[in-house]
């Protein structure tokens, strides 16, 4: 589960991680307010108006802007907040800002020069061990870095045994080419960090810039965290933070349905029992010339409820011109499933597009004639290249 | 004969009297797999299924012998069944359960490392060793014995490919389901490593999916190894959109290198039949194998 910015600092911040500090604000009037009360904190009449939405990038897109006066903050919070914020990470039509964070600037002049830097923690998959990732090239996307200067990143692996160690903090700091005072804040500020993310259950911290101020201060100026749905269940406090308007409604409506459901920008739909055969389903359908309009894994109980919801799901996505349902009946009946599918047909009255049925496994030929006899508009298939035929035959001609 | 079980392995069920284990375990007993028992913790003593209920591992190690052990418990306890198959000195631990979180399988996986154990999955279909055993979720009879290995990270996937094998006119020896979590027990190259050593197996289907590594690890030790065998491949998520986790919480594109067109190209430089459909599993096996042997 991705979460807000601010949001995302705010738990940071709970656990002893130095951070930007900001406000989050609705509307310009709270803009103003806010910049009101950083200014009487930090003594400063500069802010940065953050967008708040679930992408990175956002700068690039025009969603961070700094403003140096009360009416400035009105101005820049103004055109922000209701924009349609388009950056490298959304899609075409961007995504709507709702909320802004108004943060103090800290890139104040002082003693020494600014430094941004990379960090990030998350699982290495290969060991199944935690790695804290940073690098000396801050503010930059990171796989640009690794292509072009890989030599600037550095990764620190902890070994679940012992958990993070101190010299492995001294080690970051160092790595970074900091001494003095920021060399101290930057061993306490990777350990605060570690010991946020193993306490939340979280699945990938990523901040950048982590910054060193011009008076020796590491804060972590921006924050994406990823909290770990699997580990949900133990931090209902967590749970809460889940902003459904940064999701698509029918992914929302699909998962209080209990379907695994993901919207793509294709032209045919499918209904898959399966993780991977709904990813390889959706692959047979751009091989046959159609692009998948989705990822649906209906799992194990494909009853004619689950199948009318799934389909009802399906064609809320006016771009769908046909549907392939693929089911491979295991400990599943195929009959059963045919029957649900029947069933489903006609409690929905008339379904627009054309439907194909693939049914293989246990009962198959039963589960093809009870389709083929419904009189329903549905084509039925047993081999998986049939399906793909039938794709190609129904929506690429 | 196949690898990790078989007629011989005496199999326990972790979560025995619930409804997932209750109702696979009655399905593994008709295939023929030799069910000694299986444990729930509390209700030691009694039967269910006409086999031995016992407290823990430890005593249905101790007192049936088990050596294998397949896991039903639910996800918040699921990593602790497995350390606790691990500590009682079972050999095949089995996992099937979805949703572990990631941080206790990071312990699971660290506690087995001292122990002589193997652990497949979680968030798997099991293993099945055709016509001897089935420690799985998987329908039996998909599954024509025959001497065809397959490695998958996803369920219905790999009965689609036991089935179109089948069809072919071949057969399985042992399918293995490594399941489809960001961390498991055996991953792709280590089960691709016990069909390469055995003697009845005479060919691979290897089935991966997007997200991390393992297909690439495995294509590089079958080059490495010599490509003993023919391997036939395919990697699910072709046209997966970068980001977004499909279904298996392990099958996400975060990078360049883990996206299914990657992991092709590498598995194809590595001499791997790679197919791009996967309607095209079977068939291409019996080519491959024709060939072979022509």
């Amino acid at each position: 589960m991705n979460i807000h910015e601010y949001q995302g600092k705010s738990i940071l911040k709970s656990f002893g991680v130095a951070i930007q500090e900001g406000i989050v604000a609705d509307t310009p009037e709270q803009a103003v307010e806010a910049a009101k009360e950083l200014k009487t904190k930090y003594n400063s009449d500069w802010v940065v108006v953050k967008a708040q939405i679930h992408a990175g990038g956002r700068g690039k897109g025009g969603g961070v802007k700094l403003a140096k006066n009360l009416d400035e903050v009105k101005e820049k919070a103004t055109a922000i907040i209701g924009m349609q914020l388009i950056t490298p990470q959304t899609s075409a039509a961007g995504k709507r800002v709702n909320k802004v964070l108004i943060a103090q600037d800290v890139y104040y002049p002082g003693a020494s020069p600014t430094k941004e830097f990379y960090m990030s923690i998350l699982l290495n998959r290969s060991t199944g061990r935690n790695i804290i990732m940073y690098s000396t090239e801050g503010g930059m996307d990171i796989e640009e870095v690794a292509e072009k200067t890989p030599h600037l990143i550095w990764k620190e692996e902890i070994d679940p045994k012992v958990g993070l160690r101190d010299f492995q903090c001294r080690k970051v700091a160092f790595n970074l080419g900091l001494s003095g005072n920021a060399f101290k804040e930057m061993t306490k500020f990777v350990a605060a960090l570690y010991k946020a993310y193993e306490s939340t259950d979280s699945a990938m911290f990523e901040i950048n810039p982590v910054l060193k101020t011009s008076d020796d201060k590491i804060i972590a100026v921006d924050a994406k965290v990823t909290l770990e749905d699997n580990a949900l269940y133990r931090h209902k406090d967590l749970e809460g933070l889940r902003d459904i308007t940064e999701e698509d409604p029918t992914e929302v409506e699909a998962k209080a349905a209990e379907l695994n459901y993901v919207k793509l920008d294709g032209n045919v739909g499918c209904m898959v029992n399966g993780a991977g055969l709904a990813m390889a389903t959706m692959d047979i359908i751009k091989l046959s010339g159609g692009e998948p309009a989705n990822f649906l894994d209906v799992g194990g109980t494909a009853n004619a409820e689950r199948v009318e919801k799934a389909f009802r799901i399906i064609l809320k996505d006016k771009n769908v011109k046909a549907i392939l349902v693929n089911i491979f009946g295991g400990i599943v009946r195929c009959d059963r499933v045919a029957q649900g599918i029947v069933d489903a047909y006609n409690n929905m009255g008339s379904i627009n597009v054309p439907i194909i049925v693939r049914l293989q496994g246990t009962n198959a030929e039963a589960a093809k004639k009870l389709i083929d006899e419904s009189g329903l508009k549905v084509y039925s298939a047993i081999q998986l290249q049939e399906a793909a035929d039938l794709v190609k035959k129904l929506v690429v001609n | 004969m196949g690898v990790l079980v078989g007629k011989n392995s005496k199999v326990i069920v972790q979560g025995f009297t619930g409804g997932e284990g209750t109702f696979h375990a009655t399905q593994m007993i008709e295939y023929g797999t030799n069910v000694v028992g299986g444990v729930t913790p509390g209700k030691g003593g009694t039967t269910h299924l006409d086999r031995p209920v016992f407290n823990t591992v430890k005593d249905a190690v101790d007192k049936a012998g088990a050596d294998v052990s397949i896991i039903f418990v639910p996800a918040p306890f699921a990593a602790d069944a497995i350390m606790e198959a691990a500590d009682a000195g079972i050999k095949v631990i089995i996992c099937i359960t979805e949703g572990i979180p990631v941080k206790d399988m990071i312990y699971a996986k660290e506690y087995i490392k001292a122990r002589a154990c193997r652990l497949i999955g979680p968030n798997c279909p099991g293993v099945i060793t055709a016509g001897e055993a089935k420690v799985g979720i998987m329908p039996g009879f998909v599954f024509k014995q025959g001497r065809i290995g397959i490695v998958s990270k996803s369920g219905t996937l790999t009965y689609e490919a036991a089935d179109q094998v089948a069809k072919a006119g071949l057969g399985v020896s042992t399918a293995i389901g490594i399941g489809g979590d960001p961390i498991i027990g055996t991953p792709t190259k280590d089960a691709v490593e016990l069909l390469m050593n055995d003697p009845d197996t005479d060919a691979i289907v290897m089935i991966g999916e997007i997200g991390g590594s393992y297909e690439a690890d495995a294509a590089r030790w079958i080059k490495a190894n010599g490509n003993k065998k023919p391997v036939v491949g395919f990697i699910a998520g072709q046209t997966a959109p970068k980001g977004r986790t499909m279904g298996h919480a392990g099958a996400i594109v975060g990078g360049a290198e883990d996206t299914a067109q990657a992991k092709m190209a590498i598995m194809r430089e590595c001499g791997i039949h790679v197919v791009d459909s996967p309607a095209a599993i079977g068939k291409t096996m019996a080519e491959v194998l024709k060939s072979v042997t022509a």
